[in-house]
């Protein structure tokens, strides 16, 4: 590589904005930060003295891309402080609803932010030109899994229908049968989707991560389990702050996640994937079985695989959902506030996001703690890029930059949940 | 059915950033029966599916583009390229100008597709707009009304 400097001001194709600092030093790498600016912490201001009710909503407000994972970590959250445990219908419509956030997810980041950097185009504009079908299949299924979430949380953005206790109303048997048809043609193209994304080149790249996701006896996660890893993690939610530390780092005002005397760790579908194969649809399962990707996967790369392995198994479940759903007799349960702190976790498209709220006998938040998964992931996503500079050092800046992108993008970093600009800086010594 | 759709974008919770939608909440009380107004917060490549089908679009977001704050921009991108100097603002991965120039390549763009854009000062956490720009959403409003007056034609 020549030159000692490599400055990127602005790396796209991710949600939100961030930072990226590299310095080499006699040709090695001797500094690697990933910065992220701004956590949510606007938001946990916010909550205090706002009702229980509220939380919910107000969280939702902090992705337009992710709203349904922090109403049901907030709802969960809520619920587990006032000793409620949703069951039956109500239960599967909140699996339901995260179907359509995980359809719609997965899809936009496989299709039109990650893909292009397999196929070595700027962006989805470009990739459109040379592979129009592609580009509109993609978005007919992302529409299939905004329907979805529209279906049951009243409309598509910022859905409005979740409730602590359950929804506000709840859609009728025939209400679902129309999406019906919508779904079948989803899971036939994310078959479709799946080859297509194992049959882009991948670069070899493995480490040792610990993977962490939630974990349930009999289904794939979304809204409960416990937390567990490869390496040997397996606690209740309640646990979660006395096994993940938070660690100030001075050159970003967000906070780095790591698992208490372990490190970095990874969250996502890569993990969600690892540590539940087995959990997945019997489908799903056949076609990561066909197209050569299978737990263990170690290869951050082949995430992209993986994320539309994820999109097939929630179109599979969303049809197994509405097979089976009945109606149910309330569309909530009845919540009775007192004074007592609680914990959610579900796993968000991007992986487990954590909420506490303390609340007191009427139900107002005193206090609230929010981690999302891009900023459990940011220890991780350093870690790749320091490999990956240390293994590839000798390549040209242009390439080296284009593969540093890929890599931070593997993890489909969400930071508007956290952040603003994403800068990537080289410096050479 | 509607044949107009009136679209403000943007994050209300990101101060300037939710000016288009601070302007079509304003509109919806307004507009004669036969607009539809959205707002469309998050994920722009909604764009395509909620402009379907109608044959006059009107679309306004929020500008970070360098001009002075509450600088107003109206441009018809039915007839026009869109200057490389009118950068929408954006908290997500594909802007307004990404979604416009993939709507074109993929034949999707709306047969009359009017543009608002409100130069915003601050895209930090928060509800409130900037006072420039709270002014500027009153003047966009007004010009809005005036568009849809003068008729598909004219749009």
């Amino acid at each position: 590589m020549k030159g000692n400097t490599m400055k990127v001001d602005y790396l796209a194709r991710v949600e939100g904005e961030g930072a990226l600092y590299v310095r080499f030093k006699g040709g090695q790498p001797a500094e690697v930060r990933f910065k992220i600016f701004e956590p949510p912490r606007f938001f946990e201001a916010f909550l205090r003295g706002r009702s229980y009710r509220e939380a919910p909503d107000i969280t939702a407000r902090i992705c337009g891309i992710c709203p349904i994972a922090y109403q049901m970590s907030a709802a969960h959250a809520m619920e587990d402080a006032f000793g409620i445990k949703i069951e039956g219908p109500i239960r599967d419509l909140r699996r339901l609803i995260y179907c359509g956030e995980w359809i719609e997810s997965h899809v936009l980041h496989v299709a039109m932010l990650h893909a292009p950097d397999f196929l070595g185009y700027e962006d989805a504009i470009q990739m459109a030109r040379d592979h129009p079908q592609i580009v509109e299949t993609a978005l007919k299924l992302k529409k299939v899994g905004n329907d979805l979430v529209t279906l049951i949380g009243g409309r598509e953005v910022h859905p409005i229908n979740v409730r602590v206790g359950g929804f506000y109303k709840v859609p009728r048997r025939r209400d679902l049968q129309e999406i019906e048809e919508h779904l079948k043609w989803a899971r036939d193209a994310s078959i479709q989707l799946v080859k297509w994304t194992a049959s882009l080149p991948t670069p070899e790249f493995e480490q040792d991560y610990e993977f962490v996701a939630l974990r349930h006896p009999a289904e794939y996660p979304f809204n409960e389990g416990r937390l567990v890893s490869n390496k040997g993690l397996d606690i209740a939610i309640d646990e979660f702050e006395a096994h993940i530390v938070e660690d100030h780092v001075p050159y970003s005002n967000a906070l780095h996640a790591r698992i208490a005397r372990r490190g970095a760790y990874m969250v996502g579908p890569l993990a969600r994937f690892n540590l539940n194969f087995d959990k997945l649809s019997p489908l799903a399962q056949d076609v990561a079985k066909e197209v050569g990707v299978t737990a263990p996967c170690r290869n951050p790369f082949q995430s992209i695989v993986v994320r539309a392995i994820e999109t097939l198994y929630a179109c599979d479940e969303a049809l197994r959902i509405i097979a089976n759903y009945t109606m149910p007799d309330k569309p909530a349960v009845e919540v009775r506030p007192y004074a007592a702190t609680g914990h959610g976790c579900t796993e968000a498209p991007r992986g487990i996001l954590y909420h506490r709220y303390r609340v007191d006998e009427y139900g107002t938040i005193l206090d609230a703690k929010i981690v999302p998964p891009t900023a459990q992931n940011q220890k991780s996503i350093e870690a790749d890029l320091w490999s990956l500079v240390k293994a590839h050092a000798d390549l040209p800046m242009e390439q080296l930059q284009w593969r540093c992108e890929q890599a931070i993008r593997n993890y489909d970093p969400c930071i508007s949940c956290a952040t603003h600009f994403l800068k990537m800086q080289v410096k050479w010594d | 059915m509607a044949t107009t759709v009136v679209i403000g974008i943007g994050n209300p919770y990101r101060r300037d950033d939710g000016a288009g939608i601070a302007v079509v909440r304003r509109l919806r009380l307004l507009v004669p029966q036969d607009v539809e107004v959205v707002e469309c917060p998050g994920d722009l490549t909604m764009l395509l599916d909620i402009w379907q089908g109608y044959s006059r679009v009107i679309v306004i977001d929020a500008m970070r583009s360098g001009r002075a704050a509450g600088e107003v921009m109206r441009f018809d991108a039915s007839t026009q390229t869109l200057p490389a100097n009118m950068r929408f603002s954006s908290t997500h991965a594909m802007g307004l100008n990404e979604i416009l120039a993939l709507a074109h390549t993929l034949h999707r763009l709306p047969r009359k597709l009017v543009l608002y854009g409100v130069e915003g000062r601050d895209f930090g956490e928060g509800e409130c707009l900037s006072d420039e720009v709270a002014k500027a959403v009153d003047d966009v409003v007004c010009y809005i009304l005036l568009d849809l007056k003068k008729g598909e034609g004219d749009a």
